[in-house]
């Protein structure tokens, strides 16, 4: 009864904090589709300077722990740069800033996977390659992603958690706020483990619903 | 007639290209004049197509150049190319239609983004072009619910609303079901009677003899033939044009 109380009197506090989740997973989701397109551009259709400096980007991002990226950008980079961001704010850019090097690789495997053709005949209609790229070969690569762009929400979501280390007052923050102060440990961080199930299970259906709204009609990969 | 023109319409010298250390095209010419159409023939690998994508610089020779109406065209250039290749209409073997548009949108897109057309503009000129191949009433339709003889059509009429000086076929037809190939050849044939100035590749030999002004015999990157289809397939003149194509129409079981 005791425990019950507690849950329902934590449930809203800990419900603002999924405000927050989402909100930062939402901010790196679209962070990352603005760094991951013009990344995965430069890796597919790039000369060897920007092929390699989309590479260099790609693979410090994926090689260094987000725990590390968190700390290194918050209390590091950020500082130094002079960029003087709450830890929200900050845990949002580095999701997004790491999500763009994963995302750029879900949407060069797309792009690699449309026929040569695609751009061969927007060019001898006469369109330049920044053209090409943006009305004939990106509308088809982004559809393509979805599926990757749905895992990679997943991914981020659960990511969201760690922003708790820089003091984001998310799901995960308030879990831990609740549960060290009551003792509720077992059933504040299952309350936890729900929403983030809750919001994954939101987010991919939502994307699988946008999959099916932007389908071509007969068009199988 | 049609050879005593002053200046050619597009001019093609010396074009070589070498690709992997092995050289796809020897310096090749040719002088292309307006209304005329000429047949590219010969096995494949001899670089029917590699000149046919050379000619609006889809690829880019090693040596050689192409005039337009007399006029020098510099393919590093952005500006003068995409302006030359609009003028240059181009179909491909496998069609290569825009798959996420629908084929009025596949038809009108350049006329909006490269012409600078507003919509309705566009999509009436769309529809007239569409209606010319004979498939205004597809025009909504995605390429994947066309047949190939349908998706050849509509890469034609995509063609033809930029309102080329010349077209290049690379083998329209080589990609279709038997059954689809006369209503693209219907379409070309049409193209040549109203005067287009063309370049084709394909075996289509019947298409040659009745339509072709010239045809070019191609091998190992070479023109090793040319002339009318009346001379280079004339029975017993002993050409390389004339016993290749026996050939192939062996294969295909039906007389030439």
């Amino acid at each position: 009864m005791e425990t019950l109380n507690v849950l329902l009197e934590a449930l809203p506090y800990v419900l603002q904090g999924g405000a927050v989740t989402v909100f930062a997973v939402v901010g790196a989701m679209f962070l990352g589709l603005a760094v991951g397109v013009p990344l995965a551009v430069a890796q597919v259709y790039g000369n060897a300077p920007l092929r390699f400096l989309s590479g260099l980007y790609v693979w410090f991002f994926r090689g260094v722990p987000i725990l590390v990226l968190l700390f290194l950008f918050y209390f590091g980079l950020f500082n130094l740069i002079g960029l003087n961001l709450n830890a929200v704010g900050a845990a949002t850019i580095v999701l997004g800033m790491t999500s763009g090097a994963y995302q750029s690789q879900i949407f060069r495997g797309s792009i690699l996977s449309l026929s040569k053709g695609q751009l061969k005949a927007a060019r001898a209609l006469g369109m330049s390659d920044g053209l090409a790229i943006r009305s004939i070969i990106l509308p088809q690569a982004l559809r393509l992603s979805i599926p990757g762009w749905s895992n990679e929400y997943s991914i981020i979501l659960k990511d969201s958690a760690l922003a708790f280390v820089l003091g984001a007052s998310e799901i995960m923050a308030r879990t831990h706020f609740v549960a060290s102060r009551t003792y509720k440990h077992l059933p504040m961080y299952l309350t936890a483990a729900v929403l983030y199930f809750l919001l994954t299970w939101a987010g991919v259906a939502a994307l699988r619903a946008l999959e099916k709204r932007v389908r071509i009609k007969g068009y199988v990969q | 007639m049609k050879r005593n023109d002053k200046t050619p319409l597009m001019r093609v010298q010396g074009i070589s290209v070498r690709l992997g250390g092995r050289e796809i095209l020897k310096s090749v010419s040719l002088d292309l004049y307006e209304g005329e159409m000429k047949v590219l023939i010969g096995p494949s690998g001899g670089g029917k197509s590699t000149l046919l994508q050379c000619m609006n610089y889809l690829i880019l020779p090693d040596r050689g150049e192409i005039e337009l109406e007399g006029r020098n065209v510099d393919p590093h250039n952005a500006r003068e190319l995409c302006s030359f290749r609009q003028q240059v209409g181009m179909i491909f073997q496998d069609f290569n239609l825009f798959d996420h548009l629908t084929a009025v949108e596949n038809v009108g897109i350049a006329l909006r983004k490269v012409r600078g057309m507003g919509r309705t503009e566009a999509r009436d000129r769309a529809m007239a072009e569409l209606e010319r191949v004979g498939l205004g009433d597809k025009a909504r339709l995605y390429p994947a619910e066309l047949s190939g003889g349908q998706k050849q059509r509509v890469s034609i009429a995509r063609a033809l609303a930029m309102d080329p000086k010349v077209m290049l076929l690379d083998e329209p037809t080589s990609a279709l079901d038997p059954e689809l190939v006369s209503e693209v050849l219907t379409v070309i044939r049409g193209l040549a009677q109203n005067g287009m100035t063309m370049v084709m590749a394909t075996h289509q030999m019947g298409f040659t003899r009745s339509l072709a002004d010239e045809v070019l015999f191609m091998q190992e990157g070479q023109i090793i033939e040319q002339g009318s289809p009346k001379d280079l397939l004339a029975d017993g003149s002993g050409t390389r044009t004339l016993d290749f194509c026996s050939q192939i129409l062996d294969v295909e079981g039906c007389t030439p």
